[in-house]
């Protein structure tokens, strides 16, 4: 594993103030990267003929394909529920997508991973809407680079919008993890396993709602809060590239957070229409 | 676990209406747990082992200690792992089968726990670098299911291993023999995970079955001795905000040191 993955720095550093902070700002990841950035992330919607929807997603080197099928009936009957739709999700990781080969059968980890995304997707999606139904989402890692379960989220997400299905907001995820002693966020793989400690969380960021979370390793209680607030910001810089990946498919080039004006609410309209949005 | 939605959407609306008036079911509190016993080194054959009651809840942990190759990226290591069972008499919607989601959820955060807080020195359960190596092995077999299985689980794991012995080898000419002989585990840390649920807008600890059935989410914070986080696991199908989560550290950690006490015997 090489660990200098293909990442590029995309703001210039402001000029340091004291020692310290000189320190500080000299202070770089095993990749450059600061301890704030990104890894490179692309997303591309409607990649998938055959599935309602689809997304294809490389965060850092890791590259994965995501599948949903329906709202469309479930197979097993008994498995149907009455009142809501049920989502499914596989994590699946391709036996060449990590070193040294893996076998394609299904692991614990990738159980409990299958899981987690599941109930980090749930919350936004209207599931009321389809009774008796399910919606599958397949998750085929191809490569994988540290933050697969997140990438998996980001590109889950997308597919999902992609294939028609009412939500309540995008979920977009990131982790933060410490490595001698610092905060950082997004973890390549190399940071994963050398670090002391890994925090995925997903959010919907219109809500203000955290979908996922997880932590291994050591932290204190003000440290995971700290961490969980770079998440977010680390979260938030996601969505812009989820909302890029939705538009340039769909050809919409909206001003963000603005509505069409046929949408726009009508000034007397406006205080019924804040309370229904903070439902 | 089954879940007949009919019979939940009941539950739920008496469940949330004995919670408003800042009460439960069963007549605890919010923060309070049912009695919570752990007997330590009730079973001969093994290595070490540990029977919890949690109310209803009943656990038996037993740890094995075995030998085996150890990992390829991990040569002068012993190995810990941590496998749950939810056996049929524990559930009656529980079946024989392979493991389902929450056993491996149980599993996993539990073992996760074990592996942050690095209980186990597990460069002192090497016995020839690169060939054989001590597997220690935790399991956790529920008895009974009354809820709470990951708060249960993690404070037996603990018990167990506080009173679990491993064999002594003998190396001599890259041979290793057994000895007879069996001396105590080292157990570095004792983390203990400790489970919030939120029910509508309350948060509650010790969940029973019932409240399980009908919660919107849970956070599952592991603790060790210093107050340092080792492990979380959010799971359930609701989103919770930063002030929420923050609740739920909270609870959890000014819980920990009790649960732990108990854990431990003191």
């Amino acid at each position: 594993m090489s660990k200098k993955p293909t990442t590029k720095k995309t703001a210039a550093r402001k000029p340091a103030k004291s020692k310290k902070a000189d320190k500080a700002a000299s202070w770089k990841r095993a990749d450059g990267r600061a301890f704030d950035e990104l890894r490179t992330l692309k997303i591309e919607s409607g990649v998938l003929p055959n599935a309602d929807g689809s997304a294809y997603i490389e965060m850092g080197r890791n590259k994965i394909l995501c599948g949903v099928f329906g709202p469309r009936e479930m197979h097993p009957k008994h498995n149907a529920k009455p009142n809501e739709a049920v989502l499914r999700c596989r994590y699946h990781m391709a036996p060449f997508s990590v070193d040294p080969r893996r076998s394609p059968a299904p692991s614990r980890r990738d159980q409990e991973i299958s899981m987690v995304i599941r109930s980090a997707l749930e919350p936004a999606v209207f599931l009321e809407r389809y009774p008796r139904a399910s919606i599958d989402v397949y998750l085929e890692v191809l490569e994988a680079d540290g933050g697969t379960r997140c990438a998996c989220i980001n590109a889950a997400a997308v597919a999902l919008v992609d294939a028609g299905i009412p939500m309540r907001d995008l979920v977009a995820a990131c982790a933060v993890g410490k490595i001698e002693d610092k905060l950082i966020v997004d973890l390549g793989d190399y940071e994963d396993k050398k670090g002391q400690s890994d925090m995925p969380v997903a959010y919907m960021p219109k809500l203000g709602k955290v979908t996922l979370l997880q932590m291994d390793g050591n932290m204190s209680a003000e440290e995971a809060e700290k961490a969980l607030n770079l998440a977010i910001e680390g979260c938030k810089k996601v969505y812009e590239v989820q909302r890029e990946a939705l538009k340039k498919k769909y050809g919409i080039d909206q001003p963000q957070d603005k509505p069409p004006k046929e949408f726009q609410p009508e000034e007397s309209e406006e205080e019924p229409q804040k309370e229904e949005g903070q439902q | 676990m089954s879940k007949s939605n009919i019979v939940s959407h009941l539950k739920q609306k008496k469940i949330s209406e004995v919670l408003s008036t800042g009460k439960r079911m069963d007549g605890r509190g919010f923060g309070d747990f049912r009695e919570l016993t752990i007997k330590r080194n009730v079973l001969f054959k093994s290595e070490g082992s540990a029977e919890v009651w949690l109310g209803k809840t009943h656990v038996m942990v037993g740890v094995k200690v075995g030998t085996g190759t150890p990992f390829e990226d991990t040569p002068n290591e012993g190995v810990l792992m941590t496998n749950a069972e939810f056996t049929p008499i524990a559930n009656a919607a529980w079946e024989p089968g392979p493991p389902n989601e929450a056993s491996i959820e149980l599993a996993r955060v539990v073992d996760r726990g074990l592996r942050s807080a690095e209980v186990l020195d597990t460069a002192e359960l090497n016995i020839i670098s690169g060939k054989l190596v001590h597997i220690v092995f935790v399991d956790l077999y529920i008895l009974n299911y009354d809820g709470n299985l990951i708060d249960a689980c993690s404070a037996g794991a603990i018990a167990a291993l506080m009173g679990a012995k491993k064999p002594v080898y003998n190396v001599v000419d890259k041979e290793a023999k057994l000895t007879g002989e069996k001396v105590p585990l080292t157990v570095r840390k004792k983390p203990v995970a400790i489970s919030v649920i939120k029910i509508g807008d309350k948060f509650i600890l010790d969940p029973t079955a019932d409240e399980e059935d009908v919660m919107d989410t849970r956070l599952t914070v592991t603790f060790d001795e210093a107050g340092n986080i080792c492990t979380m696991q959010k799971s359930g199908s609701e989103g919770l905000t930063l002030d929420e989560i923050k609740k739920c550290i909270n609870m959890a950690q000014e819980k920990a040191p009790e649960i732990r006490a108990k854990a431990i015997g003191d």
